[in-house]
């Protein structure tokens, strides 16, 4: 290999192209950032995306790992509570059926919490600056990135776990109520990842994001409706996993899986201690969710001139 | 037409360390300038808060006569930044990391393409390009580096401490790179606390020490400025405290002789400052003999950056990187600036 370059008498550094393209640039608009749903913004997301399933196709043990785990979830809790006397869970008419819907939420929350892990990972090698010292559209696009790399994988492992939920016994949504799982989904992935990725931002470093997530992955499972019901909970449980996003996510979920042909915006799909939530509050709630944990980075991603 | 960078009064503070007290500099378009000091003296924060990543407490930055902090994302496009540490993603090859450079700066497809083909070749990365970066050798990675920092044609090419942790060759092919890169009219701004590397590369020269400048110039005005020559003289390979001593009391005496000390770091040889341009050394030769002291070695020189140095803060660049590696909480300052502002 070599390591001197050879001494090239013209240096062919300058591309005429290029610079005319910058010339171009920097005539228009190149002061004013071209900010979210730009044609940059669109570009320079779709790029590092490309990173993110270029990592996975030649390293895709994190896939793998990622549809065994729930599998190995519905199978092994399905069987701990599987001689739960029914009625005990609702209207499930076994455990399995019930799971189903905390699984794939749970599931989905897993990846989209750890999606700050490869990035603060970039922020200590370094690779992080190089998105730093780009004119980005916006920061967001770090953001966005992420958000549609852990939706794929939370997609397939939505697919996995609805179809094995199917040969348990679990029967399947109706055509609608699957679109709707998908979009439960996708909104809680999102917000989830902001809130991670944010954490990426203003944690020290990646021991400090780990133990965060440790803390915060198991108790927010406990704390929702994905193991046992609202009504078999005691009091203040019950009030913590009202409070706990991730039941409204489980909940319209678990509803669309019991009522294939009958669910609807104002079907009632959870009793709170303050009342009734029907299916368009619980969505709404989760979109809110969403909304916030996405304002709430904002300041984090500027920190660095924005 | 303003300079292609200006640095005035520069201060930052992370937490309660004074990284940048008072810097000042400018660089005219078409120079390579150096930012010279000990590990530690603000040369790395100084070019953080010049490519946006940390935002200055005070002070004004500015590429080509416009503001840093107004115009970020102007001054993004215009400067090109490589870091000390080769940061690669080494699941994606030398060329699949340009595409990613590429649209990171907005390039239409084809310029992109044509354009990742020209440094690929430029760089001599042809055989690897291909390849994961994570086999690639140090060598190859800065030069990876080099291309992804230089794909968008920046105005301003920024490295800091280039050639660190380098192998020989690969130092020269850096350096050589340089001189190529301003020839064809890149202003380059580096860090470094190699001296021979400012000395050999820099138009101009900023000195910073404890977050100052401390000197400025070209590295001869620098040198002519400090004035007198050196003379470097050996006793023996490694002289005894007492015959060093004798020595440098003795010679001190001599009139063309300014300044004497005896530089134990370096095996206690005898450091002179003497008169430029008189024969000082043969002088310091009859006087050593007389006095029957055997004689190791003697050389005389101009003064170097590194005299410049001693002369405004009284200790050697050496010594100075000694202290500080002594005294420097590496974990600490890398987690401040990984916090950034």
């Amino acid at each position: 290999m070599s390591t001197t370059l050879t001494p090239k008498p013209k240096l062919s550094l300058d591309n005429p192209e290029l610079r005319q393209w910058k010339a171009e640039l920097s005539n228009s608009s190149a002061t004013a950032t071209p900010g979210l749903f730009s044609a940059a913004f669109l570009q320079e997301t779709i790029a590092m995306t490309r990173r993110l399933f270029i990592q996975l196709q030649r390293r895709p043990s994190t896939l793998v790992a990622g549809v065994i785990q729930p599998v190995m979830w519905l199978i092994l809790f399905g069987a701990l509570f599987q001689n739960v006397p029914q009625g005990l869970f609702g209207e499930s008419q076994n455990y399995g059926q019930f799971l189903g819907a905390g699984i794939i939420v749970f599931t989905a929350f897993g990846g989209a919490l750890n999606a700050g892990l490869p990035v603060m990972f970039d922020r200590e090698f370094g690779f992080l600056n190089r998105f730093l010292v780009a004119p980005l559209a916006s920061r967001y696009s770090i953001v966005a990135a992420s958000a549609v790399f852990i939706a794929a994988m939370s997609m397939v492992q939505t697919a996995a776990i609805i179809g094995l939920s199917a040969v348990l016994g679990a029967g399947l949504p109706d055509p609608m109520g699957l679109g709707l799982v998908v979009l439960i989904v996708l909104t809680l992935v999102l917000g989830v990842t902001a809130l991670s990725l944010g954490l990426s931002f203003a944690l020290p470093g990646h021991i400090e994001l780990i133990a965060v997530i440790f803390v915060t992955n198991l108790p927010l499972l406990f704390s929702s409706t994905a193991l046992v019901p609202l009504s078999f909970m005691p009091q203040w449980l019950r009030v913590v996993a009202s409070l706990n996003p991730l039941t409204y996510a489980i909940e319209p979920i678990r509803y669309i899986y019991l009522h294939p042909d009958s669910w609807g915006l104002t079907s009632v799909v959870m009793a709170a201690p303050w009342g009734d939530v029907k299916m368009g509050d619980a969505l709404a709630i989760l979109l809110g969710f969403c909304l916030i944990s996405l304002a709430l980075i904002q300041p984090l991603l500027r920190r660095r001139i924005a | 037409m303003p300079p292609a960078v200006l640095v005035e009064g520069l201060q930052k503070r992370y937490g309660d360390v004074d990284a940048v007290k008072d810097v000042s500099f400018t660089i005219e378009a078409g120079e390579i300038f150096g930012l010279l000091g000990p590990n530690g003296a603000g040369k790395t924060t100084t070019i953080r808060c010049l490519c946006t990543l940390s935002t200055p407490d005070a002070g004004r930055v500015e590429i080509n006569g416009r503001s840093v902090l107004n115009n970020p994302a102007l001054a993004r496009q215009q400067l090109g930044y490589i870091a000390q540490e080769v940061a690669l993603d080494k699941v994606l090859t030398g060329r699949e990391l340009l595409q990613l450079q590429a649209a990171l700066y907005h390039m239409p497809a084809k310029v992109a393409r044509d354009r990742i083909q020209q440094m690929i070749e430029l760089l001599e990365l042809t055989a690897w390009a291909d390849k994961k970066s994570g086999i690639y050798s140090g060598g190859l990675k800065k030069r990876l580096d080099l291309a992804l920092g230089l794909l968008h044609q920046p105005d301003v090419l920024v490295l800091d401490e280039p050639t660190v942790g380098l192998d020989i060759e690969t130092r020269s092919a850096v350096w050589q790179f340089l001189r190529q890169l301003k020839a064809a009219g890149t202003t380059v701004l580096l860090t470094s606390h190699y001296l021979e590397e400012v000395d050999a590369l820099s138009d101009r020269v900023a000195i910073i020490d404890q977050g100052k400048v401390i000197a400025a110039g070209t590295p001869s005005d620098l040198k002519s400025r400090v004035g007198g020559d050196r003379i470097t003289l050996r006793i023996r390979e490694f002289t005894p405290d007492d015959e060093a001593d004798q020595a440098k009391d003795l010679l001190q005496t001599l009139p063309c002789v300014e300044e004497a000390i005896v530089n134990d770091a370096q095996g206690n040889s005898i450091n002179l400052v003497v008169t430029a341009q008189s024969d000082a050394l043969m002088t310091v030769q009859q006087a050593l003999k007389e006095t029957g002291l055997p004689m190791f070695g003697i050389s005389q020189s101009r003064p170097s950056l590194d005299d410049v140095y001693l002369a405004a803060t009284g200790r050697t660049l050496m010594d100075a990187e000694i202290a500080a590696a002594g005294s420097r909480d590496l974990k600490a300052e890398r987690k401040q600036a990984m916090k950034g502002a």
